[in-house]
């Protein structure tokens, strides 16, 4: 059974088609890429699942569980987290409050402790800046409070929209060696890139998103060598 | 001058508890809550319809039953203003924000014609008059009582601050004024927390009804609109959205009030009011405390 499944899913944004029929699964363990240009539906995808767009027609389904018409609040309780585009830190709180709210459905507080604790150790830096102001870290530092802050809730399977925006190279790779690291240590990934060679590398699978539907879908290592890949999306 | 001060300090902490609620509902989910002030005035006729139905009450027991009275009313108002929330601002969540104004402004006048046909139009004598002692503090003339309901709203907002601060829930309040989305992806119930934002800010405006009533002694249909306008002033002074803002911009109102009437005469203390809320929304619309932190993307 997959961790993720999407069946035909549709969404409108009034009269507008955003998504065509996307279908997709996401095995539990994967580390599985999303590609596609500016527009082609992959936040719209994860928006969908993680329940703040709702879909037309079609069927999300998480662990089994249909997840089609599910609240946010939901969503974030069964264990699928949503790391959005443009991080999204709640700027005028603290690092720590901004890793509290991540944790807001854990009713066991030494839990979520625990967990601030291995971010902590995880990303060093978070710990440094704890007291800071979230709004005042550097954009990749920004990244990685929000991937942090996700991994707070305690995720089973992370939905990661376009980490490498606006980052400098260096800094690329270090997010996707953190991303790397954390499926690494159990959870399922699916990852939302324009960055196609750096999501290419670190992920098994991907799906190619245009004009809102699945058109590509294979392993990572035969698509970095796919023309229609390399032609459209890598740059040759 | 110490007098002024003290005038100041008295009616700017009323100010603060109404414009408290006004700037938590505004900061949520941006709706300037016109009805607000209608709270304050609900609150005012709960303590009444309570303290009449239970009969009189020695003066002796006054402060007792007073804070009993305030307690119930704080209930009542904060249930009515969680029920104005779903029944008349929830369905119109998404929709223009010039639509859900005017349908606060619906239920201001919802609340203050029906108070008005329920209670009749006159104005009624507050059952517990809060009497006490005047007495001389460094010039200045201070009663018992205007100290006692200084207390109770400085307590009150000693407990909301450590709310919105500490917990968890206001933690959760705080993240839906600077991103809702970003709080649905952490998994906080937006509505449950908006709902609960308008018990606590109803609450407060509802205690502070009790409080004027016992204080000026009579209560009527239309206390709430120029009270409404004017913790909205002291929410604007603060920096509309903000917490401790609508604390301090009470307090900064009724100074401003004291002062001008003093300087200009007694009926130029609105006038004066709004002046300051004009200044403040062209010169500097977010407010003392409105300030925001650079943001880095």
């Amino acid at each position: 059974m997959a961790m993720l499944e999407f069946d035909n899913v549709a969404v409108y944004y009034g009269k507008v088609q955003a998504l065509r029929g996307i279908s997709l699964t996401v095995e539990e363990g994967e580390i599985v890429a999303l590609l596609g240009n500016n527009g082609a539906g992959k936040t719209t995808t994860l928006s969908t699942a993680s329940g703040l767009v709702k879909s037309h027609s079609g069927r999300v389904s998480f662990n089994g569980t249909d997840i089609t018409k599910a609240m946010p609040w939901n969503v974030v309780g069964a264990g699928l987290i949503h790391v959005p585009e443009g991080r999204r830190i709640f700027s005028t709180m603290t690092v720590l409050e901004n890793l509290l709210l991540g944790g807001y459905l854990v009713k066991d507080r030494a839990l979520v402790a625990k967990r601030i604790a291995t971010v902590y150790e995880l990303l060093p830096l978070l710990a440094e800046r704890s007291t800071q102001q979230g709004g005042t870290l550097s954009g990749g530092e920004q990244q990685m409070l929000a991937i942090g802050r996700a991994l707070i809730a305690g995720p089973k399977m992370l939905m990661l929209d376009e980490p490498s925006m606006g980052l400098a190279p260096l800094i690329v790779a270090r997010v996707m060696q953190v991303i790397s690291e954390i499926r690494d240590q159990g959870t399922t990934v699916l990852l939302v890139e324009q960055n196609a060679r750096a999501a290419l590398k670190v992920t098994d699978r991907a799906y190619v998103i245009d004009g809102g539907t699945t058109t590509i879908e294979g392993r990572a290592v035969d698509l970095l060598g796919d023309s229609r890949i390399i032609d459209a999306y890598l740059g040759a | 001058m110490i007098q002024l001060i003290w005038d100041g300090l008295f009616v700017g902490s009323f100010y603060a508890l109404i414009a408290l609620g006004y700037s938590m509902v505004y900061g949520i989910i941006k709706l300037l809550n016109f009805a607000h002030g209608d709270i304050y005035m609900l609150g005012a006729f709960i303590g009444f319809a309570v303290l009449t139905s239970v009969g009189g009450i020695p003066a002796s027991l006054s402060i007792g039953a007073l804070l009993v009275v305030m307690l119930v009313s704080m209930l009542l108002t904060g249930t009515a203003g969680v029920l104005i929330e779903r029944l008349a601002y929830r369905p119109l969540r998404g929709a223009p924000r010039l639509a859900v104004l005017i349908t606060a402004v619906g239920v201001s006048f919802s609340l203050e014609y029906g108070i008005s046909a329920l209670a009749g139009p006159n104005p009624r004598a507050f059952p517990i008059r809060l009497e006490g002692n005047v007495f001389v503090l460094l010039g200045a003339r201070i009663s018992l009582p205007q100290i006692i309901l200084m207390l109770i709203a400085a307590m009150l907002m000693v407990l909301l601050n450590f709310y919105v601060e500490k917990t968890s829930t206001g933690r959760a309040m705080r993240a839906i004024s600077l991103d809702r989305n970003a709080s649905l992806l952490m998994g906080i119930n937006v509505n449950q927390v908006i709902s609960r934002t308008f018990f606590i800010g109803s609450a407060l405006a509802g205690a502070a009804g009790v409080m004027a009533g016992a204080y000026y002694g009579k209560i009527d249909f239309l206390m709430g609109f120029i009270i409404g306008l004017k913790a909205f002033t002291a929410a604007v002074i603060g920096g509309i959205g903000n917490i401790k803002g609508a604390m301090l911009g009470g307090l900064v109102l009724g100074f401003v009030e004291a002062f001008g009437a003093e300087w200009f005469g007694g009926q130029w203390r609105d006038v004066f009011a709004f002046a300051v809320l004009i200044l403040f929304l062209t010169l500097r619309p977010t407010g003392i405390l409105g300030q925001r932190v650079t943001e880095r993307v």
